[in-house]
């Protein structure tokens, strides 16, 4: 039973520096240091949050600004590094948590394809065999060779978005990625990541708009202040957070 | 051993990341200017014209054949300054990816030193060039250089692991390590001869700068037609890993904490 979970979080706690009590400079340190004061003002994002999600499951986080869902996708990305507790991930990521990070403005579409492909862990080869796949997709054929800093932010998200789901991962992680684009490309979107539940992806999915997690997932786990409020089935989860909230 | 067949193994998965990150550095250094790469070549030969004119009436008598001289120093220096300066600011500059993406940081590190290390062997067109104008005999010791480059390499990767972390928590180390680059490419000798400086500095730089076994060892390959002394050589690459230990162990320690200061 154990291995069915793809993504295996238990007792995760996340704990940050609060911004305003950042050092940045030598002065201030050993100001800081003198005075004890280094013992920073801790903030714990995630406290104890635990989340088991079997493969092809779809999983919607859920609260209110400020708690913890954003976190929650990033260490499960690997980015943030638990401070207690455990994360453990049976397959491979695509994480959709910016569009066109990683893009560099002044390098064309083409270059950037190539680039932003291989931040994703791809080797040129691969992105080689998907290029035209990817061109397609994201329908920019006769802009390939212009810089994209002249591209508007629809064709930036359009770029992103070919390229991180042009693989089909185990784990597809996406963070409201979808507010930008038009209505036609929202649903070109929208179809893809369906396409790829009904192949057997997980996806953990992060957004305000509750239809949308109705939608398309099939279990929620509701955040508040870095608590798990409730998780279970989306039904269930969303219908309580609606009553609290509306 | 596993874990350092995971660490290979990742290493493998991104090398495609780290070549994407060097050409795009190159293409994009030279970029809209109408001379492009060949500017890798003339920038030094300019600088090494303007310093000729100006120091070889002062150092004249004790420096044979100036102008390779001064280049041959003078690229050797800059590959250690341009590489690790560059690398001090690679983590922090792609703080929006790191922030974004789990991405192994070093690779950047990696891609700002390698990228230098190309820019370096174009600039050793100039020092052909000024070669063959001062007629200076080409050795087969020429040949050896690829071992003077992996060097520096290694020792650039080493400093520039530890300035790229160090500048994450303390921006100060920019302009410290900017005063740091003077005094110490004053401390090499690189347009004046080593005997002029006193006595004690003489024992200090032979001893404790590196810079000075890099530039030496370029020396004698390119200008003297030799081997190195042993001295040199092997210092070169104690200097080498003795940096890279040190990089490595200040780099791994803090990667984690990188985030949170980004």
């Amino acid at each position: 039973m154990e291995q069915d979970y793809v993504v295996d979080i238990e007792n995760l706690t996340i704990r940050f520096n609060l911004a305003s009590e950042k050092i940045s400079d030598l002065k201030e340190y050993f100001i800081k240091l003198v005075k004890r004061e280094l013992m920073f003002q801790e903030f714990l994002a995630l406290q104890d949050v635990t989340l088991k999600v079997r493969r092809g499951e779809s999983w919607g986080l859920i609260g209110v600004n400020g708690s913890g869902k954003s976190t929650l996708l990033k260490s499960t990305c690997g980015i943030l590094k638990p401070y207690k507790g455990s994360i453990k991930i049976n397959g491979n990521i695509a994480p959709l948590i910016e569009l066109g990070a990683g893009f560099d403005y002044n390098m064309t579409a083409r270059e950037n394809i190539f680039l932003n492909g291989t931040v994703l862990g791809h080797s040129r080869k691969f992105m080689q065999e998907h290029f035209e796949e990817i061109v397609d997709f994201a329908e920019l054929h006769e802009f390939l060779d212009v810089p994209i800093k002249n591209f508007s932010s629809g064709m930036q998200a359009r770029l992103g978005f070919a390229i991180a789901t042009m693989v089909r991962p185990d784990i597809l992680v996406v963070d409201e990625i979808l507010s930008v684009g038009d209505y036609q490309f929202q649903q070109k979107c929208y179809r893809r990541m369906e396409e790829m539940l009904s192949g057997g992806t997980t996806l953990l999915y992060v957004s305000h708009d509750i239809e949308s997690v109705r939608k398309l997932c099939d279990h929620a786990i509701w955040l508040d202040k870095g608590h798990v409020v409730k998780s279970g089935l989306v039904e269930d989860v969303c219908s309580e957070y609606m009553q609290v909230y509306r | 051993m596993d874990l350092m067949k995971d660490r290979l193994n990742t290493f493998f998965k991104y090398k495609d990341l780290l070549r994407e990150l060097v050409v795009r550095d190159l293409k994009l250094k030279y970029r809209r200017s109408v001379l492009g790469y060949l500017w890798s070549i003339l920038n030094p030969l300019l600088i090494m014209i303007v310093m000729t004119i100006v120091f070889s009436h002062m150092f004249r008598a004790g420096i044979e054949n100036f102008p390779v001289y001064l280049l041959s120093g003078q690229a050797v220096f800059d590959f250690i300054r341009n590489s690790t300066t560059m690398a001090m600011y690679s983590v922090l500059d792609n703080g929006a990816l790191i922030k974004k993406i789990y991405v192994p940081k070093y690779i950047f590190t990696l891609s700002k030193i390698t990228s230098t290390m190309v820019d370096f062997v174009f600039t050793l067109g100039a020092l052909v060039l000024v070669m063959l104008v001062t007629r200076s005999s080409f050795t087969p010791y020429l040949l050896a250089t690829p071992i003077l480059v992996l060097q520096v390499y290694i020792f650039a990767c080493g400093m520039g692991f530890i300035l790229s972390a160090a500048n994450v928590f303390f921006r100060d180390i920019q302009y410290i390590y900017g005063a740091f680059l003077v005094a110490w490419q004053y401390v090499t000798p690189l347009f004046y001869p080593i005997e002029l400086l006193p006595p004690w500095l003489i024992t200090l730089v032979q001893w404790l700068n590196p810079a000075y076994y890099y530039v030496e060892h370029f020396r004698d390959l390119v200008l003297y037609g030799c081997f190195p002394s042993m001295r040199v050589f092997l210092g070169g690459w104690v200097f080498a890993f003795i940096m890279l230990g040190a990089g490595l162990f200040v780099f791994k320690k803090t990667q984690d904490q990188f985030i949170l200061y980004l």
